[in-house]
C-alpha cells in the first residue's frame, strides 16, 4: 500500500482511540485510563503524520515552514490553544464517583445510603458525647483496667491491640495527672474523611464518621491525617475470637474485622437507635460518660438525663485540639476524678486485656 | 577537525555497541539484579500472605520505608525533566549526549516509585477502587492523576526524540538479525525516512512535549508533598513543602543522572561523548540546586525553630540532638554542604569527585525523605511515649528489590535502545562545525 493511503486508517484509529479516551474521562471519570488512551491516540496520530511525511513524492513542508534544527520556535499560538483545549477536555470531567466504570466492572461497594437506615423525616439525630473527667479515675478505685475500654473491646470484638476508646494519663499543671478516655472524636470537619481516596471513610447525616472495611484499600493516609491517633490498622489477620468471623459484616458494627483495613470507634449508632447506650457508657462504674443528641439537646449517662447545652455551658466544657478546626462531637468536662475521690498524684492504670480464650486461626498479633 | 562523516560513523558504532555485543559481565549483572529482584518479590509474597504485620510499621508510625522509596524515586524521576526539557527549552546544546539517559531514568524511576505505593497498600487487591470510587478531593488521587500523567508524558517524551535513532537501528539491523528484532525496530521507527517534512513534524511534537512536561513534573512532586502537607501533623504543616519537594527532587535527579552516566560511560566506553564538560556542567547545576536546597532548609527550620511552638520542640530535638541527629547532620553536611563544596574547589573538578558528590547527594536525600516520613509520624499526638519504627527484613528486601528493578530496567534498556541521541548529536555537530553535508541518520530507504 502507498504510504499516503496507509495514512488514513492510522489517523482514523488515532481519532477513534482519542474519542474513547475522552469519553471515558467524561462519563466514567477514569482519569488515568483517559490519559493513557489520549496518549496512545496522540502517538497514533503522530505515526500517521510520520507515515505521510515519509512519502518522498509529496511537498516537503506545507505550512508554517520552520528551518529544521531549530527545535524551539515551532509552537504557534493556535496549536498551543488546541493543546490546552484538549487537556481541559480530558481532565475537566474528573469528578465524583465514576458510576459507569463501577457498573462495567461490576464492583459492588457498600454504599452509604444502603447501610444507614432512613432517618425519620422530621428529625435527624446529631449524636454527641460528654465525658466528665471529674468522675473518671481510670478505674483505679475498682482495681480494673478501664471498664469503658474493656466493654468496648468485648462488645465490638475489637482485635488486639486496638483500644477504640483509650484511657490516657495526662500530666496536669503543677503535679499529678488526670485520666482522659478518648474515643473517636467524630469530627464535623473530619481530616480523615477529607483525605480518603476512595470514600471508604465517610460522614453520616447523623454526624458520625464510619469506615467501610469492604472498600478501604489500606493506604493509611487517614491515620496520618487523624490528629487524635484514633485510627487502628489491621496489620495482619486480626486476632479476634473465632465467632467474630461468623458475623455478617455491617459498616456500623465493623465485625468481622478485615486484614489490611482501618478500624475505629463508630459511636454505636446501631445500638442507640435500638434504644441501648454504647458499651463504654454502660460499663463506666462512675457514670462519667454521657451520650446524647444535639438535635434534641439531651444527653444521658444511663442514670440521669440532662440538657446537653446547659450541662456543657455550666461546666466549662472543652474539646480536644479545638484550634485545629476539626469540630469534634466529643466534649470534656475538666477534672481529675475528684468527684469519685481520686487524688491527682495517684498515678497509673491497669493494662487493657483482650479476653479471647480462643483466637481466630491464622491470626497474628502486633504491638501498637 | 575530524571530518563529520568519520565522526558520525564512529558515534554510530559506539551507539550500536551495546546492542551488538553482550559480555559475560552483562549477563552476570542481569542475573545478579534478577536474583535481588526475585528476593524482593518473595518478600512481597510473604507480605501479601501475612499482611503488613511483617513490616516494622505500626499504628503510630504507619508509613515507613515504602513511602520513603516512593518519594525518593518520584524525586529521581525529575532528572529527565530538568536536563532534557529545561535544557532543550533553553537551547543548551551540550545536553545532546545525555538527554536519552536522563529521559530514561525518568520513566524507570517513575514506574519503580509508583510500584512502592502499591507495595505499601494494605489491600493491593482493591487497587481498582481508586479508579472506581476515586474522590478528587483526596491527595492520593491527585497523586494518581499526576503520576500517571507524568509517566505517560515522559514515555512520549522519551520516545519522540528516539524515533530517528530507532530508524537508524532499523536500518542497521535490517539484515542478519532475528525477525522479531527487525519488526521491533520497524514498528517503533514509524516509517522514519528523514525527510524534511518528518523532521518538521518531529520538531514540532518534541517542542510541544518539552513545554508540557515541565509544569507536569513540577505538579507531580508538589502533590507528592501534599500527601503529607494536607494532614494535621506539625512536622508537615508547611507551605514551603511543595517547593521543598520539587527542589529536592531535581537535586537528587541530577545526582542520579551523574551516577548513571558515569557507569554507562565506563561500561560502554563513551568517554569521547560524555566528557568532563558534561560532568562539570551537571556538577554546577547540582551545586546550584544545593544552594536552593540549603535556602529551603533554612527557611523551613529557622521559621519554625525560632518560635518553637508547642510540639515543635519535640521535632527539633529528635532531628538535631536526639534519636535521629547523626543521620540528620549527615544529610545537612554530607548531603547539602559537601557536594557544592566539591565544585568550589578547582582541584576537585574531576569526574571522580563529581560522582562522589552525587553519591553523597543521593544518600543525603534518601535520608531526608526517610526522616520526613518517619519523624513526622513519630511526634506523639496524645500523651503517650513516642513510638519507634525499625524496618524489618521484608521491608529491606523489597527496598533492595526496588533498587534492583531500577538498575535492571536501565541495564535492559541499553541493550535494546540507542543510549545516545545520535541524530541530535550529529545535527549539533553539523551546526558547530558548519558542514552543510546532508548525512542525516536513518535517511536510507528500508530495504
Amino acid at each position: 500500500m502507498e504510504r499516503s493511503k496507509a495514512f488514513r486508517p492510522l489517523m482514523a484509529a488515532a481519532v477513534g482511540v482519542g474519542c474513547v479516551g475522552v469519553t471515558i474521562g467524561w462519563f466514567a471519570g477514569g482519569a488515568p485510563a483517559a490519559i493513557a488512551l489520549v496518549a496512545i491516540a496522540w502517538v497514533l496520530w503522530f505515526a500517521a503524520i510520520m507515515r505521510r511525511g515519509a512519502d518522498p513524492g509529496r511537498d516537503p513542508v506545507t505550512r508554517g515552514a520552520v528551518p529544521v534544527g531549530d527545535g524551539v520556535r515551532v509552537v504557534d499560538r493556535r496549536s498551543a490553544l488546541r493543546l490546552f483545549g484538549f487537556f481541559a477536555l480530558t481532565y475537566g470531567p474528573f469528578r465524583g464517583i465514576p458510576r459507569m466504570l463501577e457498573s462495567v466492572l461490576g464492583v459492588e461497594g457498600a454504599t452509604v445510603s444502603a447501610q444507614i437506615p432512613d432517618a425519620p423525616p422530621a428529625r435527624i439525630r446529631q449524636w454527641m458525647m460528654i465525658i466528665d473527667l471529674r468522675s473518671c479515675d481510670g478505674c483505679q478505685s475498682i482495681g480494673s483496667p478501664p471498664r469503658c475500654t474493656q466493654a468496648c473491646i468485648e462488645g465490638h470484638l475489637a482485635p488486639e491491640p486496638m483500644e477504640w476508646i483509650e484511657v490516657f494519663e495526662d500530666e496536669l499543671e503543677g503535679e499529678g495527672t488526670r485520666f482522659l478516655p478518648i474515643p473517636c472524636q467524630q469530627c464535623q470537619n473530619p481530616p480523615c474523611v477529607n483525605v480518603c481516596p476512595v470514600a471508604a471513610t465517610f460522614s453520616t447525616p447523623e454526624g458520625l464518621v464510619l469506615i467501610d472495611q469492604d472498600r478501604c484499600i489500606g493506604c493509611r493516609i487517614c491515620m496520618a491525617a487523624c490528629p487524635y491517633d484514633r485510627r487502628f490498622f489491621n496489620w495482619g489477620d486480626p486476632p479476634v475470637p473465632s465467632d467474630a468471623l461468623l458475623a455478617e459484616y455491617d459498616v456500623e458494627a465493623q465485625v468481622p474485622a478485615r486484614k489490611g483495613t482501618v478500624m475505629k470507634c463508630d459511636f454505636c449508632p446501631d445500638m442507640v437507635r435500638a434504644g441501648a447506650l454504647p458499651y463504654c457508657l454502660q460499663a463506666c462504674p462512675n457514670r462519667a460518660i454521657y451520650y446524647g443528641d444535639l438535635e434534641e439537646d439531651v444527653a444521658s449517662n444511663g442514670r440521669e438525663v440532662v440538657s446537653a447545652s446547659r450541662f456543657l455551658a455550666g461546666s466549662d466544657a472543652f474539646r480536644l485540639k479545638e484550634e485545629l478546626g476539626t469540630q469534634p462531637r466529643v466534649f470534656y468536662i475538666p477534672g481529675h476524678g475528684e468527684a469519685v475521690g481520686r487524688e491527682p498524684t495517684t498515678g497509673g492504670r491497669m493494662a487493657t486485656v483482650w479476653p479471647w480464650s480462643d483466637v481466630a486461626s491464622g491470626s497474628r498479633s502486633w504491638s501498637r | 577537525m575530524e571530518p563529520l562523516r568519520e565522526w558520525q560513523e564512529q558515534l554510530e558504532e559506539t551507539t550500536l555497541g551495546p546492542s551488538r555485543t553482550t559480555t559475560p559481565a552483562y549477563y552476570g549483572l542481569v542475573a545478579f539484579l534478577l536474583a535481588v529482584l526475585g528476593w524482593g518479590i518473595y518478600a512481597y509474597y510473604i507480605q501479601v500472605r501475612d499482611g503488613l504485620v511483617v513490616t516494622g510499621m505500626n499504628d503510630r508510625i504507619s508509613w515507613g520505608l515504602y513511602i520513603t522509596m516512593f518519594v525518593f524515586f518520584i524525586g529521581i524521576s525529575h532528572a529527565g525533566t530538568l536536563i532534557s526539557a529545561i535544557l532543550r527549552v533553553s537551547n543548551a546544546t551540550w545536553r545532546t549526549p545525555i538527554t536519552r539517559m536522563a529521559e530514561f531514568i525518568t520513566v524507570v524511576a517513575l514506574s519503580t516509585g509508583a510500584l512502592f505505593v502499591i507495595v505499601d497498600l494494605g489491600r493491593p487487591d482493591r487497587l481498582m477502587n481508586v479508579l472506581v470510587y476515586g474522590r478528587w478531593q483526596s491527595p492520593i488521587v491527585w497523586d494518581v492523576v499526576a503520576v500517571t500523567t507524568y509517566l505517560t508524558a515522559s514515555l512520549i517524551y522519551l520516545y519522540l526524540p528516539m524515533i530517528p535513532d530507532l530508524a537508524f537501528f532499523r536500518d542497521r539491523f535490517a539484515n542478519g538479525s532475528s525477525r522479531i528484532r527487525r519488526v521491533f525496530y520497524r514498528v517503533l521507527a514509524l516509517d522514519w525516512a528523514g525527510t524534511d517534512r518528518q523532521k518538521h513534524s518531529l520538531h514540532r511534537a518534541i517542542a510541544v512535549m518539552m513545554i508540557l512536561i515541565i509544569p507536569i513534573a513540577v505538579s507531580v512532586h508538589t502533590v507528592v508533598s501534599w500527601i503529607f502537607a494536607m494532614t494535621l501533623r506539625e512536622a508537615w504543616n508547611s507551605t514551603i513543602f511543595g517547593f521543598f519537594f520539587v527542589a529536592g527532587a531535581i537535586y537528587s535527579g541530577i545526582a542520579t543522572l551523574i551516577i548513571v552516566m558515569a557507569i554507562l560511560r565506563k561500561a560502554y566506553r563513551l568517554e569521547r561523548y560524555l566528557t568532563l564538560t558534561h560532568f562539570l556542567n551537571l556538577g554546577y547545576l547540582l551545586a546550584a540546586m544545593a544552594a536552593v536546597m540549603i535556602y529551603a532548609n533554612i527557611s523551613e527550620y529557622v521559621t519554625t525553630g525560632f518560635k518553637l511552638e508547642e510540639g515543635g520542640e519535640f521535632l527539633f530535638r529528635q532531628l538535631f540532638v536526639a534519636e535521629f541527629a547523626p543521620f540528620f547532620w549527615f544529610y545537612l553536611i554530607g548531603g547539602l554542604l559537601i557536594p557544592p563544596a566539591f565544585m568550589l574547589v578547582k582541584r576537585m573538578r574531576r569526574i571522580g569527585a563529581i560522582v562522589t558528590a552525587a553519591v553523597f547527594v543521593d544518600l543525603g536525600m534518601w535520608v531526608e525523605r526517610y526522616f520526613i516520613v518517619v519523624t513526622g509520624l513519630r511526634a506523639p499526638l496524645l500523651p503517650y511515649e513516642p513510638a519507634s519504627y525499625a524496618p524489618t527484613w521484608v521491608e529491606w528486601s523489597i527496598t533492595a528489590g526496588g533498587f534492583a528493578l531500577f538498575a535492571l530496567l536501565i541495564t535492559v534498556f541499553v541493550k535494546f535502545f540507542p543510549i545516545m541521541a545520535v541524530w541530535e548529536m550529529t545535527e549539533e555537530r553539523k551546526a558547530t562545525t558548519g558542514v552543510a553535508e546532508p548525512t542525516s541518520v536513518g535517511s536510507g530507504e528500508t530495504p
